[in-house]
Parts: structure tokens; sequence; C-alpha cells
């Protein structure tokens, strides 16, 4: 019985039950939720500590052997991607003491992040991959009611796209378990990976693998699959896109991780060119959507978009450097995007707008606001020192020694049109002048009684000091990216953690 | 048996695509259920049907006499029907609050968010 390994789905779980019986009171909603996410960081730490101690935590529920028993397994991987959980929870419940609306806080705001925390959490941690598919279920099923919680013209029209894409993709994600369990007969992804080896015919198997991809790949957004993602994840309350854009489209980025490292490695030329293509222009019409947007939030959604190919980059080329590339540019991503969204909430808060027309002239008045937007913003365009540099200049130099040097290219390429769209956004959000119809847009603002304003700043100066902190300690995160990569290459130190134990 | 339900599936999956490529958000919806459907119908058919065969052992015993069913393919599909039922209501009233903020059910009058 590994504690550790329990608590980060336990915590966001009972905070999410406690909050629903403080159903009437916002106020304590919120203390649970400042002080559940707190707790799901330490746990998060402690449990990373044990991993790197350890190697692998393995809990079996009931204490049944494992094939026979769900697992909740915990390797590099899975732990880094739960201490970014509870970085970007914790962050995420502070901002959203100031920047929730009243009604949604009363309709289950709070309730609705810890089940989706529960839900994130469960899909990094569970060994069994039909629970994979329940804790997707569950972190989708809260995201639908968050994505919702309002009820404005944009978010249903955003929400329908989410939510039959996403709905479209766990029925595929379910064959494919449906057929995997009919072909190897096991659920436990040790013991598929196991069984999956000594299969005779891998074209079944292949075939499969492919069902997987396409599933995940929507989850992650990749080419093509991505055009749900740029229609939705501008529309609900800026919290909510700022949770979103962190930790959702990962989890998909993750199970492809898991399932293309562990189970689906018997025919990696095919599978994973397959990736690489995906990865590459995934990239590609990301950024090149960016440059055309001119909302705020739509040119972030869809810098996820183009981030996620360096991450399948980095799984697709399938070299122990490429690995640690993908590991590092997860780490990075996760808490510069996250960090962007918030940044942007806080701009619509001064000014009103999302719309980059309607913006500018902030450098003026909030230097510091500008500054903490050019850190993030440099960061995701790969400027050394900052975080970025370190994850491009891994995966990049993984695809130059892979010898794939069409695709580096096109990395390259979208590092530099995302520094083009970065300054797009600077420029006109920060650095023009105010528009004159916005002057007075702000005067009405002006009269809003400002409150909690500090609860808008602690998060994203704790972002950016971590973005600034994983730029300057680039060795120590790059080691645990390096553990990860190694543990991710060597599935059987994984199938033995899991099935060793009884043997 | 698995070759008539084999055919089920495929055509309950031709027939969830199909409704779900339609304009209408209601159709769009009883594609959903559908595809769902067809998924659970998926999971039963390849893992075996066993008819007659029910996974339970005479009292006394601790290992079945002769072959039995497979209990966990059903165990799946009954978390996934629970699952879809819940995803499913919400997609309801999903449909129901976007036809009212929205005034129409056509999908094609829904791309404000596209561009």
């Amino acid at each position: 019985m590994n504690l550790e390994l329990a608590l980060p789905i336990l915590i966001p779980l009972t905070a999410g039950a406690v909050s629903i019986a403080l159903w009437r009171s916002v106020r304590y909603q919120r203390i649970v939720a400042v002080l559940a996410t707190a707790l799901l960081l330490a746990a998060s730490v402690w449990l990373l500590r044990s991993t790197i101690d350890q190697g692998f935590l393995v809990m079996e529920m009931g204490s049944w052997p494992a094939p026979f028993s769900i697992v909740f397994v915990s390797d590099m991987l899975s732990a880094i991607m739960i201490v970014l959980t509870g970085i970007i929870g914790l962050s995420i419940a502070i901002y959203s003491l100031a920047s929730t609306p009243k009604g949604h806080e009363k309709f289950g705001y709070y309730p609705l992040m810890h089940l989706l925390l529960a839900g994130v959490a469960g899909s990094f941690l569970t060994g069994d991959i039909f629970n994979l598919f329940v804790w997707f279920e569950v972190m989708l099923l809260a995201s639908f009611a968050l994505l919702t919680l309002g009820g404005e013209r944009a978010q249903m029209e955003g929400a329908i796209k989410y939510v039959t894409l996403n709905l479209f993709s766990s029925a595929i994600f379910l064959s494919a378990v449906g057929l995997l369990y009919g072909t190897v007969g096991t659920l436990n992804m040790a013991d598929i990976a196991q069984k999956v080896a000594t299969i005779e015919d891998p074209g079944m198997i292949t075939v499969i693998s492919m069902m997987f991809m396409v599933s995940f790949g929507i989850k992650a957004a990749a080419f093509p699959l991505f055009f749900w993602l740029p229609a939705s994840y501008h529309t609900p309350q800026v919290a909510v896109s700022a949770l979103f854009a962190g930790l959702l489209t990962k989890v998909g980025v993750y199970a492809l991780y898991r399932v293309f490292t562990l189970i689906f490695t018997q025919d990696v030329d095919y599978t994973h060119t397959i990736l690489l293509w995906a990865a590459a222009l995934t990239m590609l019409t990301g950024v090149l959507g960016a440059a055309a947007q001119f909302e705020f939030r739509r040119i972030l959604s869809f810098h996820i978009v183009s981030q996620i190919g360096y991450m399948l980059l980095g799984l697709a080329l399938f070299t122990p450097l490429a690995i640690i590339g993908g590991v590092f540019y997860i780490m990075h991503h996760i808490i510069v995007k996250t960090n962007l969204f918030l940044i942007s909430g806080i701009t619509y808060r001064l000014l009103g707008s999302y719309d980059l027309k309607d913006l500018g002239g902030i450098y003026k008045e909030r230097p510091l606001l500008a500054l903490l937007f050019l850190i993030p913003a440099l960061s995701l365009a790969g400027i050394p020192p900052l975080s970025g540099f370190f994850a491009k200049f891994v995966v990049i130099r993984a695809g130059l020694e892979a010898e794939a040097y069409v695709v580096t290219g096109i990395a390259l390429l979208v590092g530099l049109l995302t520094l083009y769209s970065m300054l797009k956004i600077w420029a006109e959000v920060f650095w023009k002048k105010t528009p004159e119809h916005v002057t007075d847009l702000r005067r009405l603002r002006g009269e809003v009684k400002e409150k909690h304003n500090w609860a808008y700043f602690v998060p994203v100066i704790g972002l950016a000091a971590c973005t600034v902190f994983i730029g300057l300690n680039g060795q120590p995160i790059y080691e645990l990216a390096e553990m990860a990569a190694h543990q991710l290459l060597n599935p059987q130190l994984y199938i033995e953690a899991v099935l060793g134990a009884q043997q | 048996m698995e070759s008539l339900m084999a055919y089920v599936v495929g055509i309950l999956f031709a027939a969830a695509i199909y409704m779900m490529l339609r304009r209408s958000i209601v159709k769009l919806v009883i594609g959903l259920i559908l595809l769902s459907n067809a998924a659970n119908l998926l999971i039963f058919v390849v893992s075996g049907m066993t008819r007659g065969a029910p996974p339970l052992l005479p009292e006394g015993t601790s290992a079945p006499l002769s072959a039995i069913a497979d209990p966990l393919p059903q165990a799946l599909i009954l978390t996934a029907i629970v699952i879809a039922f819940g995803v499913l209501a919400f997609a309801v009233v999903l449909i129901r609050r976007a036809y009212e903020v929205v005034g129409t059910d056509d999908l094609d009058q829904m791309k404000d968010t596209d561009t």
C-alpha cells in the first residue's frame, strides 16, 4: 500500500465531495479549493520523490495479484505529470478566487474543478487500459460541464463540437480496448505489453494501435483531428480555458506516450512514421492558424495545437534523446501555456476584450504585467535562457541526430513563426496606443470595484517563476526527463515492476 | 452467431456515423447514442460469445467444471453503459440549451466559433 500513490486521486475526489456538501456556501468552497489543491501539490511532490527513490510505485486494488486487479502505477512520466497537475491545480484555484463570476461559483464550479483534477490524476496513474477509459470519461464529463457553465451562445456552439468529438474519440477508444481484449485477453497494460510481444500476427495489433492513435490523437488535438480545440477553448471563462489548455490535451499526449512506448512497439517503422508526419503537420497547421487569428485566446489555442506537434515529434523520433525532449517539452509547455491564458484573463479584466484590435497601451500603465507576459511568451517561442529554449533545443537536436531533416526544419520554422505571433500579441496588446473607443469602455469598467487583485497575480508570478526556474536549472529537470525516457524506452522495467512482484 | 453480430455492429457504426454527419443536432445525438451502443456490442462480440454457460461455480468447487462465459467483458460493458448514459444525458441537456440559446438546430449555422 503506497499512500502517496493514492493521494493525488483521493484528495481532489474528497475535495469535490466536500465542496458539494458545502453547496450553499461559496466562501467555504473557495477555502476548500485552495487548501485541497495545495495539498494535491504537496502530495504530488511526495509522489515524485518516492518515485525517484524507488523507480516504480505499484498499488493493487484489493490486494489482488497484478494481472487480475486494477493497478495504479507511477513511473517517472506519471509522477512528473502529477506534479504539473498539482502546480496547475493550485494556480487555477487561486486565480479562480478573483476571476470566476458569482453565478458560476454557485452552480458547482469548484466541485467540477476538483472532479476534473481527479480525472486527470487518475488518467496519469492508472495501469489498466479500461480504467484509463473510465478516468478519461470522469475528466471529460467534468470538462463538459465546466465548458458550458454560463451558457453563452459561443459556449454552446463550442461545447457541441467539443462534446461530439470527444465522445466520438471515446467510442473509438472503447472499441479499441474491446478489440485488444479480444486479441490478448487482458486489460492490465503491463500484461498487454508482455502478451502483445508474443503475438504471431502483428497485423491485428497494428490495426488496433491505429485506433488508439486516432482516439488519443483527437484528445491531444493532433493533425488532422484538432479542429474542435480552437473552436471551443476560447469560449469558457478564462480560468477554465487555462485549466483546459494546461492539462486536458496533455492527457491525450500522455496516453500516446504510454501506449506507443509500452504496448505498440512491434512495428515502430510504420506507426511512428505516421506519428512523425502527424507531428510535423500539427506544428505547421497550428502555428499558421495562429498567425491568422486576431483574438487573444484563439491565438493561444492554435498555439496549443502547434506545441502538441513538438511533443509528438519527441515520441515519433523514438530515440532516447527525443523522448527526453518530448517529456521536457510537456513540462515546460503546461506551465507556460496556462500562464499565457491567465495573463489574457488579466488583460481582459483591464480592458474588457480579448480582441487584439480593442486592446492596447497596457505597457504604459502596467509595465510589470507586460514583463510578466514576455516571460512565458518568449519561453514559448524558445528564447534562451527560458524553459522553452532547452525544450526545443533537445527536441531539435534529437531530430538532427535521427536525420529527420525535413521535420526538424519544420520545427525550427515553427519556432520562428511562434515568435512572430507572440510579438504580434505583445505589439497589439501591450505596445500600441489604446484605441479611442476602448478608453471609454475602460472608464465604465473603472467603476467596477477591484477586489482580490492579488489572486490574479500570485499564480501568474508563480508560474513565471517556474518557467525561469526551469530555464535556469535545466540540468536537474533534464535529468528527471532522462529518467522518464529511460523507463519509457525499457518497457520491461515497467512490466517487471507491475507483474514481477508476484512472480 | 458471432458473424451475425459482427454485421449488426458494422451496421450500427455505419448508421451512427451517417447520423452524425447530418445537419440536425438531434440526429447528431442519436448518432452518438448508436455509436456508444455499437462500441459496447463490439466488446461483447470480440471477446467471444458463449451461450448457456454462465460464469458460476457449483457450491464446493473452486474452479469451473467446463468452459464458461467470460464475465469481464460484461463488467466492462456495464461500466461503459453507465458512463455512456451519463454523458448522453448531458448531451441531451446540452442540445436543448444550445437550441434555446442559438435558436436553431442546424449545425451549419453554428460556426461563430470556427473562424
